[in-house]
């Protein structure tokens, strides 16, 4: 049995203060911008907005919470481009680990 | 595809809590208001969310609530409002 309220339907509760200080995006929240523009464009069409909302909605409560805006985007666009099979968990894998050795374990 | 509801009909929010997508708020459903607005029609967000983008379109409304018929607790003005924007396939007549 799951709850009658999904976790992102939060309209009415308390949510504490709103931040409102304007901050300078990172270059990799723009690129993630980027890659879910052209992902829906007319010539790929692999994403509509509610398919975004849907993936960031099952990241569930907690990765909710703890994930920042463009964090939430790119982890559920991930997960689609491997529902719909347009990369697989061994290519992705593959390649995080080559990033990853080419940065020298810093941040990504 | 003809609208179900017209401008002033009073409609009632299906009190359903399925999973998976849905753009339907969680404190208005099992709720009454008032159609306000024809929105135009659109494709079913909750069949866009899963992949299918050939779905038939349904019209979508601006429904008129009162505050204090949405929250037990509301302690502001008995006149406050909030409109939200709901697919036809959510709504009832009222009575």
């Amino acid at each position: 049995m799951t709850d009658r309220r999904r976790h992102h339907d939060m309209g009415g509760l308390e949510g504490g203060p709103v931040e409102t200080s304007q901050h300078a995006h990172e270059p990799w929240e723009k690129r993630v911008d980027a890659i879910k523009a052209l992902l829906s464009d007319d010539k790929r069409q692999l994403l509509t907005t509610d398919e975004l909302r849907r993936s960031i909605e099952n990241l569930g409560a907690d990765a909710y919470e703890r994930y920042n805006y463009y964090e939430r985007w790119i982890s559920a666009v991930t997960n689609i481009l491997l529902e719909k099979k347009v990369l697989s968990v061994d290519e992705l894998g593959v390649k995080m680990a080559e990033i990853e050795a080419r940065q020298g374990n810093r941040a990504l | 595809m003809t609208a179900r509801f017209d401008i002033g009909a009073p409609v009632h929010v299906r009190a359903a809590y399925p999973p998976g997508h849905v753009r339907t708020p969680y404190y208005c459903r099992g709720k009454n208001g008032v159609v306000v607005r024809m929105c135009g029609e659109f494709r079913n967000p909750e069949e866009l969310a899963y992949g299918v983008y050939d779905g038939a379109v349904s019209p979508m409304y601006r429904v008129r609530f009162f505050q204090t018929d949405l929250w037990d607790d509301y302690d502001g003005s008995p006149e406050d409002l909030v409109e939200i924007e709901i697919f036809e396939h959510w709504l009832e007549p009222v009575g």
